[in-house]
């Protein structure tokens, strides 16, 4: 098998849609091929789909639970958090847990000393699997709003595809700091989808960096190609980064898009492209024995 | 009055429409809180004035003189951050969570933790006031402390400088950083694109502010790419006494404007999109 994330550090330059077609043009080939969206924040790509949900896996967190008839205030439970999320006032016997700032770490039961704390299970998200043509081929991470980080959810959707076969697609979320470092992490390859401005400049080169110091094998796609200036291309040769792909900017695909329709549906050449892309990338990087 | 601009998903314009505000304003304290893909700062060019270090938490080293190889340490880590790899404990340190821990139960006190020193916060000056900006880098842990700390500098600046006005380009999103962004501003634009995809990351970002008891605006952008999609977002919201701040027309230019190091206002302020933008501006400062 082989697992590619598809990325950008930049937000709406078009990773979904590489995404979500990629995917589809591989289906078209009648190969074996699976889509996780792990954008938690902001998940969306079943939306192209006419998927059917299977099941919903609830994600949990513990968070710790204190039993005051025990708690002797002396402290060393909120001296382990390293998140501030145990707030204690020892000369008015109060103590209280921030459950949004816990990490579960588990640091604070280890420091008591009295049997005081004991752990109970919050929700943070839910892992949605769905049928497509008859067969589980999606997964959707799906974080739920007015929690912090959306790292467990995204880390269960991946893991539930850990024994498949073929290829595995993961939608990653924007940005390069953990939700992104903890998709791509668990890929063998990842393509980063820029644009040719100076902010997709910028946010490919900071996602680019990550990935170099990450030591993991990358590739780009440019999207929107004939738009802005050719910055993006100097600093592709400059870096010797592989340019993939580009994709030519077109009103009508923006349009397909917003309706929610692939542009692979209907556009054969399209559709080749991406999926001899994704072969040529499981040619060299597939079971590679990356760990995930 | 701080005013920040969000969007549930990304690339949706808003730094563009965030950088034309700050272009339509008179003196302004600006402040990029979308630390992991700060932007502006290529449009404003700002002065370099003040730097300050963040410590983006701290990642658990092995001193390997004192290790004996006992995996305690492996048995206590949540975050599946510690291994062994070739009959040695290793810290997989893209998963380290820097909870301390391993640090504080090993027996012979082989684990020190080290700060993540490389993020930065900057300050000064450009076109149209003041600038705060920060720098995450590359693959640390956003945690909205580096957007707290971006707010704070940005409220002080704004003091000393008898400056009214703090406009914050906000993060994609609705986690931790979107929500340290939000938290106490007096209102909260909400940018959004007439696709399948916006619709779905607008309902998320709204539910965030108004879970923060913040009164959600939503400005349309590019509204002419769908427009039976746009009057969707628009009947949606008014379903739900939402308001909309306006909407925007998709315009190329916009881009020629940024690879130009402009706003789009700075760029042709008689553009239709300029004329809007100023329009919305002017009603978001005075009602």
């Amino acid at each position: 098998m082989i697992s590619i994330a598809v990325a950008s550090g930049k937000g709406g330059t078009g990773k979904t849609f590489v995404a979500t077609n990629m995917f589809n043009a591989l289906l078209q080939k009648g190969e074996k091929c699976h889509l996780v969206d792990c954008d938690a924040e902001a998940p969306n790509s079943v939306a192209f789909f006419k998927a059917t949900e299977l099941r919903r896996n609830r994600v949990t967190q513990p968070v710790p639970v204190i039993d005051t008839s025990k708690c002797t205030y002396c402290g060393l439970c909120h001296d382990y958090c390293n998140y501030n999320a145990i707030f204690i006032l020892p000369h008015i016997s109060f103590i209280q847990v921030i459950t949004d700032l816990c990490h579960s770490c588990g640091a604070c039961t280890v420091a008591c000393k009295y049997n005081a704390i004991s752990e109970t299970d919050v929700t943070l998200g839910e892992v949605i699997s769905y049928t497509f043509r008859g067969e589980p081929r999606i997964t959707e991470a799906s974080m739920n709003t007015g929690v912090m980080s959306p790292v467990s959810v995204i880390k269960k959707a991946i893991r539930e595809t850990d024994d498949m076969s073929g290829t595995v697609i993961f939608d990653a979320p924007p940005g390069t700091s953990c939700p992104f470092i903890q998709t791509v992490a668990r890929a063998d390859y990842t393509i980063l989808v820029t644009e040719p401005s100076p902010f997709g400049l910028s946010d490919l080169k900071q996602s680019a960096e990550t990935l170099l110091s990450m030591g993991k094998p990358f590739g780009v796609i440019i999207n929107r190609s004939g738009t802005g200036n050719r910055d993006v291309y100097k600093y592709l040769e400059d870096a010797k980064i592989p340019l993939l792909l580009e994709i030519p900017f077109r009103k009508e695909t923006a349009e397909l898009y917003s309706e929610g329709k692939l542009l692979s549906d209907s556009d054969n050449v399209f559709s080749e492209q991406l999926s001899e892309t994704a072969k040529t990338i499981a040619a060299s990087y597939g079971n590679s024995g990356n760990k995930r | 009055m701080e005013i920040a601009v969000i969007s549930g998903k990304g690339g949706t314009g808003k730094s563009s429409i965030s950088a034309a505000f700050a272009t339509a304003a008179e003196n302004i304290v600006l402040a990029d809180c979308d630390v992991d893909a700060a932007n502006l700062y290529l449009l404003f060019d700002p002065s370099h004035e003040e730097e300050a270090v963040y410590i983006a938490g701290h990642k658990a080293v092995i001193d390997y003189d004192k290790c004996t190889n006992c995996s305690l340490c492996a048995d206590y880590c949540r975050f599946d951050a510690i291994e062994t790899v070739n009959d040695r404990v290793k810290i997989i340190e893209v998963s380290c969570d820097g909870c301390f821990l391993c640090s504080r139960i090993c027996p012979v006190q082989a684990i020190s933790m080290v700060p993540n020193d490389r993020s930065r916060m900057y300050a000064g000056s450009f076109r149209k006031g003041k600038m705060v900006y920060g720098r995450l880098a590359p693959g640390e842990e956003n945690s909205g402390k580096l957007v707290n700390m971006v707010r704070e500098k940005a409220r002080d600046i704004a003091e000393e400088n008898g400056i009214d006005t703090i406009l914050l380009d906000g993060p994609p999103g609705t986690g931790c950083p979107v929500i340290s962004t939000i938290t106490g501003v007096d209102k909260a634009v909400i940018v959004t694109e007439p696709t399948i995809s916006g619709l779905s990351d607008l309902k998320r970002a709204i539910e965030v502010v108004t879970k923060f008891g913040l009164e959600a605006l939503v400005i349309i952008n590019k509204a002419d790419i769908n427009q039976s999609m746009s009057e969707a977002i628009i009947e949606w919201c008014s379903g739900e006494n939402i308001k909309i701040a306006g909407t925007l027309p998709y315009e190329p230019l916009v881009l020629n404007a940024m690879i130009s190091k402009m706003s789009i206002i700075e760029f042709d302020e008689n553009l239709s999109i300029s004329k809007k933008i100023k329009e919305i501006w002017n009603n978001l400062l005075n009602n």
